[in-house]
């Protein structure tokens, strides 16, 4: 590893040519410096704050739905408009903001924990966030270009996971549908390039001492994220290209009226679909395994079977897709493969679970803005975790499937357990990325808010699903049993939105009056404490050596280092 | 059968808490019993409430891992309530750091064993309850219906019968002695896009697959009104593709056949034949048919019967003549986005074919 490493310093360290009339900190300055970086540091940034962009918009558009459903037999939104709402609120959460904030999290932290200057390309970095960028925008101009913005046509209304032959010609007329398929499969791209250089740059660009075994879990969860990107993404965009064949050039393959099927489309979305919910779910894992240990004052307890739990529900995520479609007609036997390779995913979860447990165990816990959403993400995900097991019971499926049920279910993922998680990184991290600390009076009214209103949100769609609500439907009769459970999640719609608001208005307001943090606010272990915050454009003055997993725990107890013990 | 709705309170059925510490407070029974309607209105489609044999395996696979995933979840919160009070930092802290502890394979191994065995209990109770479901055979006397989805409305057949009739499956009931059973048995076929057979009390649910026959099959044990849903987003008017299974006694399923088979009266008053003209000078008859008559159209629901219907446009607006007169005039005021187009009829023609509709009963 070494040799790749040792690039001569100075070649960082000279300053950067000042380009020509343009005014240091200027607008058009600053703009043009992103656009031209290939800094990991600054795409990461960018990242981040695009996928807090479409999480924005997406999330208003939640908002819409909820408003619709507030009342029986609302009329407040037309149908097309609910569905294209839904439909892009889906596809936008998933595709514009889970994948880039991860991969934000990522391209920042990756090279600053291994002791890298930069990812391997740092080239490829910036055109993956760029095709990423466009693919969002290709995405949401459906709205105006597909056509009208009002009119039949625009934007794709078709559901997240477009299930043929509602996205034939017959039933999905205009181009709305195109836009959707063309922007994942741009987006597709953005993504298996950031793995592959992510996986690069892990296998190739360690600093010295840095052994497998060493590794932050962090950066180990991510190796196994970019390892199911690039096994998993490619049934994505395969499926869409037929798809597009089949609309375009009169290929069949789910043109159900020349003989095409209509399952196969669901088996292609599956075999990437059901990965991607691990790809999206095991960077939240990621920033739990930072933070715990820091705030419990512990390292992570029982590290080797964290790092093969990982592995082992990636390899299992891999044989679990048709349980997303217990309902279409499987035989038997089918059903019960997929409903015990699904059960066996709660094996390694379990583990990782306990193993938070056992390392806040006998710690000395501090509550910091971090630990505190950490602790949410560990709640939450246990009952995401435990609906889970209850969907993956084949006959019980068969009544909580395409129900509100499972709405609440992949909510306390995505939301109760993903973005608790990414709360808890952007806290973290926030210091070492702008120098300074984020506040925690504002903090704690975004967390108890966004708390108290994420599940007032949706843990009563837990029982409107028991009640026999199906999902995406724009509206519902009175008497049905399920107005009070719509209106309490409608309500909490009112606490998340001002917790959402004091997270934007700290993340700003820090920026210009937080106090100065100084490099390791949080008496942290990992490398990316040891460099200035924020780290310089070349990361580290000196690249670092290390001994164990907690090199800055050695530094700071030369008395007791970890390396005895490993 | 009119269709009152009358709104009536919660119940209060007794659900045991699981997931204690929350509260899964299920409402209950929720029945409005329509002043008319000759059996119970069962709207609120409660899976834990079933009433016919496949729903009630699935209740007793799905209480069994409620309590089970209860189990666990008030032992990891009760776990992680403990830690949070016990470890927290101590005001009197002296700043040392607390005791280094790596990991513990005998630990580690105990929770690995535990998850392991509880899993292998589901993995049985599951396997079993899918294949009695999935596999149980069909009495000879089963009532035989084919549904077929369209966008967005059901299409049902009687193939043993000869009947044909929309958005409303009649059949007899019951009975929890296999002796004395009648269960019905569906196959489900599509006509367009992929649409899901639910109705929460009675089975869970079968998508109706374009270019493939699925099946299913119900019992139920109790007269009653049940409400289901279209479960897959099928396009624009998903929400309103509702369906009603109406459970029969099975003189009262008798009695319902007798009336679906007998001839349907010729229109006699100068409106009725004057409607009667126009349903068939206008291209109502290329998409709906009548039984008996030139109107053999298949895109629409079948119309031979229609007034023994509880609904109109697959239960988006209960079936009176206020109903039926919007509906014909424009049926986009009461469903917007429905594959039936605004016929642009007079409001005077308007009156003459509901006119006419109402003779078909």
């Amino acid at each position: 590893m070494a040799e790749a490493t040792t690039n001569p310093q100075d070649e960082f360290v000279a300053p950067a040519p000042e380009p020509v009339g343009r005014e240091s900190g200027s607008l058009t300055r600053i703009i043009q410096e992103l656009v031209f970086t290939v800094d990991h540091k600054k795409l990461g940034l960018m990242y981040i704050g695009s996928g807090l962009f479409f999480f924005v918009v997406a999330g208003c558009m939640a908002a819409l739905i909820r408003a619709q459903l507030f009342f029986p037999s609302n009329d407040f939104l037309e149908p097309d408009v609910f569905n294209r709402f839904f439909t892009m609120h889906g596809t936008a959460m998933v595709f514009l903001v889970g994948m880039p904030i991860i991969f934000g999290f990522a391209n920042y932290l990756i090279p600053l924990m291994i002791g890298a200057r930069d990812m391997a390309f740092p080239r490829l970095n910036a055109f993956g966030f760029w095709v990423f960028l466009f693919s969002g925008i290709l995405l949401y101009f459906s709205y105006l270009g597909a056509p009208g913005l009002y009119a039949a046509g625009s934007a794709p209304d078709v559901g997240w996971f477009a299930y043929s032959p509602l996205t034939a010609r017959a039933f999905s007329r205009g181009t709305s549908t195109d836009y959707w398929t063309l922007s994942l499969l741009l987006g597709g791209i953005g993504s298996i390039s950031t793995a592959i250089n992510i996986l690069v740059t892990v296998f190739c660009y360690r600093c010295k001492g840095m052994l497998l075994g060493r590794m932050p879990l962090f950066v180990w969860m991510f190796v196994v994220v970019a390892f199911l990107v690039v096994i998993a993404l490619p049934p994505l965009s395969a499926c869409q290209i037929m798809l597009l064949l089949d609309r375009y050039l009169g290929a069949k393959f789910f043109d159900t009226q020349a003989g095409g099927s209509a399952v196969l489309w669901q088996h292609f979305f599956w075999i990437f679909g059901h990965p991607e919910v691990y790809i999206l779910i095991l960077p939240g894992f990621a920033i739990a395994s930072e933070v715990i240990p820091v705030f419990s004052r512990k390292p992570i307890f029982g590290y080797p079977v964290m790092v093969a739990a990982s592995v082992m529900i990636a390899f299992i995520s891999l044989g679990v897709w048709a349980h997303h479609m217990f309902t279409v007609g499987m035989t038997s036997l089918g059903n019960t493969f997929f409903a015990i390779s699904t059960m066996l995913v709660a094996i390694p979860t379990g583990i990782k679970i306990f193993n938070w447990l056992g390392t806040m165990y006998g710690g000395k816990l501090r509550f910091d803005l971090p630990m505190m959403f950490c602790i949410g993400f560990l709640f939450q995900f246990l009952i995401a975790g435990l609906t889970g097991v209850m969907l993956a019971v084949a006959p019980f499926d068969w009544q909580l499937s395409d129900s509100y049920f499972v709405v609440a279910h992949f909510h306390y993922v995505l939301i109760g357990a993903l973005l608790y998680a990414i709360f808890a990184g952007i806290y973290y991290w926030y210091p070492k990325a702008f120098g300074r600390m984020p506040s925690a009076r504002l903090g704690h009214w975004h967390f108890w808010l966004f708390t108290v209103g994420f599940h007032l949100t949706f843990f009563p769609q837990h029982i409107s699903g028991f009640l026999g609500m199906p999902r995406r439907i724009f509206t519902y009769e009175a008497d049905r049993g399920w107005e009070i459970w719509n209106q309490i999640s409608t309500v909490g719609v009112l606490f998340q939105i001002p917790g959402i608001l004091f997270f934007v208005v700290n993340l700003l307001y820090s920026y210009f009056k937080g106090p100065k943090s100084g490099d390791d606010p949080w008496d942290a272990w990992t490398l990316e404490w040891a460099t200035t915050s924020p780290p310089p454009e070349y990361n580290f003055a000196e690249l670092p050596e290390v001994k164990s997993r907690r090199p800055l725990w050695d530094l700071k107890h030369p008395e007791d280092p970890d390396w005895k013990f490993e | 059968m009119a269709n009152v709705v009358r709104k009536s309170g919660l119940g209060a059925a007794g659900y045991p808490a699981v997931f204690a510490g929350f509260l899964f407070a299920l409402a209950g029974g929720l029945y409005g019993q329509g002043a008319g309607s000759e059996y119970p209105m069962k709207r609120v489609a409660d899976m834990f409430q079933p009433l016919s044999r496949p729903a009630e395996m699935i209740h007793g696979s799905a209480v069994m891992v409620l309590w089970v995933t209860g189990g666990i979840f008030v032992v990891v919160t009760a776990l992680l309530v403990y830690i949070l009070l016990k470890f927290r930092k101590k005001e009197t802290d002296d700043g040392s750091e607390p005791p280094q502890i790596y990991g513990s394979s005998h630990i580690e191994l105990a929770w690995t064993v535990i998850p392991i065995l509880i899993t292998v209990v589901l993995i049985l109770v599951t396997s079993r309850t899918i294949g009695e479901i999935q596999n149980a055979k069909m009495p000879e006397n089963a009532l035989k219906v084919r549904l077929v989805g369209h966008q967005w409305w059901w299409e049902v057949h009687y193939p043993e019968l000869g009947i044909i009739t929309a958005n409303e499956v009649h059949v007899p009931v019951s009975d929890r002695d296999p002796a004395k059973a009648r269960p019905t048995h569906f196959e489900l076929q599509s006509a367009d896009v992929i649409h899901s057979f639910w109705v929460p009390q009675l089975a869970g649910k079968t998508d109706l697959v374009p270019n493939r026959t699925n099946e299913t099959w119900i019992d139920p044990y109790e007269p009653g009104v049940y409400f289901g849903n279209c479960a897959e987003y099928c396009g624009t008017q998903h929400a309103n593709m509702l369906l009603r299974v109406i459970v029969h006694t099975p003189e009262g399923f008798e009695e319902w056949v007798r009336q679906m088979k007998a001839p349907v009266a010729p229109p006699a008053t100068p409106d009725e034949i004057a409607g009667h003209r126009l349903f068939y000078d206008t291209s109502c008859v290329n998409c709906h048919k009548v039984d008996g008559t030139v109107a053999e159209g298949v895109f629409g629901p079948d119309l031979t019967k229609l007034m023994t219907r509880q609904t109109i446009g697959a239960g988006v607006a209960p079936l009176d003549d206020k109903n039926l007169w919007q509906w014909v005039k424009d049926p986009q005021v009461l469903k917007v986005g429905c594959l039936m187009p605004d016929m642009q009829l007079t409001d005077k023609e308007t009156d003459l074919i509901v006119a006419y509709l109402k003779t078909l009963e």
